[in-house]
């Protein structure tokens, strides 16, 4: 998901405290910073609240993309909105995860020289405003599945900044649906349009849950430490399920002929995305990798003066006042 | 590396959501001074209408129980179940106290 492919880390502490700690979380207990906790659950839990957080400022980029370009002045007021929100996500997780003993800084500088990832979805290229559209009701769609069991995980401080989140997704979901709406009921060539873009952004929000169950090989510590809350592929079928029949209701074909009601299972059948691209995206060779590192490095070296300058004056204005006493 | 003096120091941040509530801790983040904050916490945690007014004080200066003290530090109020309306019986002739 925002966090995909998370590996968990094993645990050599003293088996007693692991099944006290165990026992904690099975009875649904909050973990808390200063408590006692396996390294293997911090270190896993640093590694996913970061990619989490990473995702949400990268995220900012494909939608940046629109926000001059919007078609009215309504419009770029609720995207700059909904940028300003993605912002505010990233910084509520990066503080999760510093509370799990890892600065601000090592964090950026991970994402930044590439150790740390961001989700693969936000490597593909938002082509046009339909994208807005599109971005909105599959992506955010796909986030909020994601993030609402989230917020009964484990970690205190991550469920907290989840609550927060999921509060805000839903306003994200909504605008981007209501994009789809307007392009869907416009000239043939903005359906079309709307079309277009939903051919595209099918399959990556699929790839958003990560990898098949089958091959799934870092879920179940996780799950039992209440980090992972559900399977990627049943999320992908909760997905699926909400999202076709709101795809009928615009007009628009998904694009994958195999989509078909199943009514056995009370879900539908659908297509796997393909595998081999999302672990090339992963990889870093998907269409925008090296432009979304490259804005993110650019960024950070750029405004140095800026996070500098603003240190340095806040220290003079201290001495300042030290000298007035 | 970075230089971990030059990281903007970390803030907590408290807010008062409506008239008449105390104010409550929404999250943390970071800015190079007290002012800076206080504009910073209206940014991140108050986009929506949230507070009525915001405190924020340097995490560095908060001095914070220990989860082991537990025990120890709550036991004063433990073994004082008389401190409880409920540990009294009055009868039901005295009417509602
Ligand atoms: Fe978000
Ligand atoms: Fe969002």
């Amino acid at each position: 998901m925002y966090a995909q492919m998370v590996k968990s880390e094993a645990s050599q502490e003293d088996p007693e405290k692991l099944a006290a700690f165990q026992k904690r979380i099975d009875a649904n207990e909050k973990i808390e910073p200063k408590d006692w906790m396996p390294e293997g659950y911090r270190k896993t839990l640093i590694r996913q609240i970061g990619q989490h957080a990473h995702s949400e400022i990268v995220g900012q980029l494909p939608e940046g993309n629109w926000i001059t370009r919007a078609p009215t002045l309504e419009r770029k007021a609720i995207l700059l909105a909904k940028v300003q929100d993605e912002a505010g996500h990233g910084l509520y997780l990066y503080c999760a995860a510093e509370t799990l003993g890892v600065s601000r800084d090592e964090l950026t500088e991970m994402l930044l020289d590439g150790r740390m990832k961001y989700s693969s979805i936000f490597n593909y290229p938002t082509l046009t405003w339909a994208d807005m559209g599109a971005v909105g009701w599959l992506v955010d769609g796909a986030a909020i599945m994601n993030q609402v069991p989230l917020q009964r995980t484990s970690y205190g401080p991550y469920a907290r900044a989840m609550v927060r989140i999921c509060k805000e997704e839903s306003f994200h979901q909504r605008q981007g649906f209501d994009i789809m709406m307007k392009m869907a009921n416009g000239t043939p060539a903005q359906k079309q349009m709307a079309q277009d873009a939903l051919n595209r952004i099918w399959f990556p929000a699929l790839m958003m849950f990560g990898p098949s169950d089958k091959d799934s090989v870092h879920s179940s510590q996780s799950m039992a430490w209440k980090i992972k809350m559900n399977t990627n592929d049943e999320l992908r079928q909760k997905f699926v399920d909400q999202t076709a029949p709101q795809a009928e209701y615009l007009g628009l074909t998904v694009p994958d002929e195999t989509l078909a009601w199943n009514d056995e299972k009370g879900g539908y059948d659908f297509a796997e995305p393909d595998w081999s691209e999302f672990h090339d995206v992963i990889q870093g060779n998907g269409p925008c990798n090296a432009d979304r590192l490259e804005a993110r490095n650019r960024a950070w070296n750029d405004n140095a003066w800026v996070r500098e300058g603003m240190m340095a004056h806040a220290a003079k204005k201290r001495a300042q006042k030290v000298a007035a006493q | 590396m970075s230089d971990p003096r030059n990281e903007w120091p970390l803030w907590e941040v408290f807010i008062r959501g409506q008239h008449g509530l105390s104010h409550r801790h929404v999250g943390s983040l970071h800015a190079a001074d007290a002012e800076g904050a206080l504009k910073n916490a209206r940014d991140v945690y108050t986009r929506r209408n949230e507070g009525l007014s915001i405190w924020v004080v340097e995490a560095a200066q908060i001095t914070a129980s220990s989860p082991s003290d537990k025990g120890p530090l709550y036991e004063p109020a433990e073994s004082k179940v008389y401190r409880h309306p409920t540990f009294f019986d009055i009868p039901d002739e005295v009417g509602a106290m």
